[in-house]
């Protein structure tokens, strides 16, 4: 029996495909950030040292994660457009990059948020935080880059061919930065000194992580829909599709 | 092959340097960014001679990239840069030859001015061959990148303000490294580790972004 893997590579069949997985995906990112955020609030003891602040990591480590994680998948679907000549895989890479550029901003607003009250300080150029910033910049390039380009064809690609250089340009940055931090200063402020967790703790901070996972999904899924229908406007389905909604 | 390369090269700079005023223009703009800073943060002596390396540098990177928007637009407008997408020459090669008589127009100025004002900020004497010399492991590396940023960019509307917000983060790396080396040097600690790494950074970006940016290229032209 053989798969049918290309089924769904073409807008008009993914797009209700799309739909349908963006409404359970966004019901279970309501379900796993509502139990995260209970326990974040409610479950997880007070931390010995640094009192009720520390709470902000069941929304700052999570989106740490998944900012740096959807800059991959980003890349990922732009790589696959450049190489295979896919619509779908533009569509998907620059329906990823604004959700990406949110959790990396919540990223760096929560961080800031948290270190005044424990570092003293809204702002350290801390190797972590500083490549979080440059990570900013890159989302923000993408976005840019796209928004400047009127044939969606040719933003695709040109996207691709910045988000795959920006690929290879992440670890050097992060190893760059890390290496000047250490340089300049000691690591007097450290993410990684933390102590270790209870394990309540950690419970809470990995089902965030799978709300804010899902809720990336459903996003980005539907931000595809509606890049879908933009760019598909000429054609029948969406004709049919805007005759059966009306 | 080769030969078309040195046609290449010969051509830009030929053309360079019957306008020389746009070579100039990167030049002096590169001084005055550098000479404003004194300005802006005092004059004092010890203050200056701390920021020195990253000032020239920061200075550099913005001076090279007000240059990058001329590397491919006025063959785009003429038609040159169609006939060398469809010329027997690999495309790649084309743009290798291309970035380095644009680092010859627009970053070899800025090394070996350095040194002058490195002078300026009262940096000591045997710190100043080390600049010049990560300047000159480190411009290349920025025209490199840079070839992709101009080649994705070209001929899109606000494409100098585009052009800056794509390729200054990736110059990240090449600034920490390169302002890196004069600052261990001054600190008994010697820029080689920095200098090695600016070279290497170089060999990477040489291998690698013609490439991506002959791809680019033949996004932007289809």
């Amino acid at each position: 029996m053989s798969i049918k893997w290309f089924k769904y590579s073409s807008p008009q069949s993914f797009f209700p495909l799309a739909g349908k997985l963006a409404l359970w995906f966004g019901a279970l990112a309501l379900v796993a950030c509502g139990v995260g955020l209970y326990i974040g609030f409610f479950v997880a003891p007070t931390d010995a040292q640094q009192g009720e602040a520390y709470r902000i990591i069941f929304i700052h480590v999570p989106a740490a994660w998944m900012s740096m994680f959807l800059y991959l998948v980003m890349a990922f679907w732009a790589g696959l457009g450049l190489a295979f000549n896919t619509r779908l895989s533009g569509m998907m890479a620059s329906a990823i990059a604004p959700t990406g550029a949110l959790f990396t901003f919540l990223a760096l607003w929560t961080g800031s948020l948290w270190g005044k009250p424990t570092w003293g300080t809204w702002w350290v150029w801390d190797a972590r935080l500083t490549s979080e910033l440059i990570l900013l910049f890159l989302y923000f390039g993408f976005m840019a880059l796209q928004a400047a380009i009127d044939d969606p064809r040719r933003a695709d690609k040109a996207g691709a061919v910045l988000a795959l250089v920006g690929v290879v340009n992440i670890p050097i940055i992060y190893f760059s930065v890390k290496w000047w931090n250490t340089l300049h200063q000691g690591a007097s402020v450290s993410l990684t000194q933390a102590p270790t967790m209870a394990a309540t703790m950690l419970t809470g901070m990995v089902v965030m992580a799978f709300g804010f996972w899902f809720y990336s999904i459903a996003a980005a899924l539907m931000r595809a829909r509606c890049i879908m229908l933009e760019r598909e406007r000429a054609s029948e389905w969406v004709a049919d599709y805007g005759r059966g909604s009306a | 092959m080769l030969a078309a390369l040195r046609c290449v090269i010969h051509r830009d700079l030929l053309l360079a340097a019957r306008r020389s005023s746009d070579v100039l223009t990167v030049l002096l703009f590169f001084v005055i960014v550098v000479s404003l800073f004194p300005l802006g943060v005092g004059p004092d002596p010890a203050l200056l001679r701390t920021i020195a390396p990253g000032v020239i540098w920061v200075a550099a990177l913005l001076a090279s990239m007000l240059a990058l928007q001329r590397m491919f637009a006025s063959d785009h407008a003429d038609g040159t840069l169609e006939q060398m997408l469809l010329g027997a020459t690999p495309l790649g090669m084309t743009v290798a030859a291309k970035v380095f008589a644009h680092w010859v127009i627009s970053g070899l100025p800025l090394v070996l001015i350095s040194p002058v004002l490195a002078l300026q900020f009262d940096l000591p004497q045997e710190l100043l061959g080390v600049l010049a010399l990560s300047l000159a492991l480190g411009t290349p590396v920025l025209s490199l990148i840079g070839a992709i940023g101009a080649a994705l960019t070209l001929g899109l509307r606000g494409g100098g303000a585009l052009l800056s917000l794509l390729v200054l983060p990736l110059y990240v790396p090449v600034l920490i490294i390169g302002a890196g080396a004069a600052e261990a040097a001054a600190s008994s600690l010697g820029g080689q580790a920095q200098l090695l790494l600016l070279g290497g950074l170089l060999v990477f970006a040489a291998a690698f972004a013609p490439w991506a940016a002959a791809v680019a290229l033949r996004i932007s032209v289809e």
